[in-house]
């Protein structure tokens, strides 16, 4: 006999607390489409640097704005998290990595990798721009 | 009789020994990408806010020059990759799907040379 009103369908992402696991999932695929973004905006950036320098120092302002200094720093964040999160990917991918103590593990390794090498490369451009 | 050839009721039902091809493409260049980001992000920390002149000097080096555009051909290819998942896993509707996956390819494709044509202006100094 056919249920005669609507089932809630699981996960109900409005009720259901995410998994540690699931979190870094999504988080994965969303980094993933922002930084194709971020692909665009360094395309656009060499291409300005090839139009000559009137051209570059145009659009280079834009990248030193507290808000241009944001966003890159946001693609910082994406891209070291997108690769930590891709390297457990391949490690599954080999066949390691499964039990859930071990995926917990190197959940947090994939956050601490991403937000090292983060600040590390932040490090390294405030002390060799001086900013 | 119809115009069709017989080769439409074979097509798409079975094995095309290409299973693995999209997941295997977005693995190897995953795996690329890893030491090329790793140089990408430190290279444009160190040039940071540089002038003009130093950004172009430093793009036209050819290990620089080389590396760019590797990291552009198999950044963009592995974005195309990635971004046809997200599609083909929230778009339903076929004709939507399909002119999505057309317009992102297009434009990767125009992006990668784009890109590459920037860095071998600079590098060959025209």
């Amino acid at each position: 006999m056919a249920a005669d009103r609507e089932r809630p369908l699981s996960p109900h992402l409005q009720v259901y607390r995410l998994p540690l696991a699931a979190v870094l999932s999504i988080t994965h695929r969303i980094t993933g489409v922002a930084l194709a973004l971020g692909a665009v905006l360094m395309v656009l950036l060499l291409v300005a640097a090839a139009s000559g320098s009137q051209v570059y120092t145009a659009v280079y302002p834009l990248t030193a704005h507290w808000l241009g200094q944001l966003i890159l720093f946001g693609f910082t964040v994406a891209l070291y998290y997108h690769m930590c999160a891709g390297i457990r990917h391949l490690f599954w991918d080999a066949g390691y990595g499964y039990e859930l103590d071990t995926v917990r593990r190197t959940s947090w390794l994939v956050m601490g990798g991403a937000v090292a090498l983060s600040v590390l490369t932040w490090i390294v451009a405030i002390a060799a721009n001086g900013s | 009789m119809s115009l069709r050839t017989p080769l439409a009721n074979a097509r798409g039902l079975g094995s095309a020994k290409e299973g693995v091809d999209h997941w295997w493409k977005q693995r190897l260049t995953a795996i690329a990408l890893v030491p090329l980001m790793l140089w990408l992000g430190f290279s444009v920390a160190m040039i940071g806010t540089a002038d003009y002149y130093s950004v172009v000097e430093w793009i036209a080096q050819p290990v620089n020059s080389a590396l760019l555009i590797l990291s552009i051909a198999v950044g963009l290819w592995h974005g195309v990759l990635g971004l046809q998942s997200v599609i083909e896993d929230y778009i339903g509707a076929e004709a939507a799907r399909l002119t999505v996956l057309i317009l992102i390819q297009f434009a990767a494709a125009l992006l990668a040379l784009a890109g590459i044509l920037a860095v071998l202006r600079i590098t060959l100094g025209v």
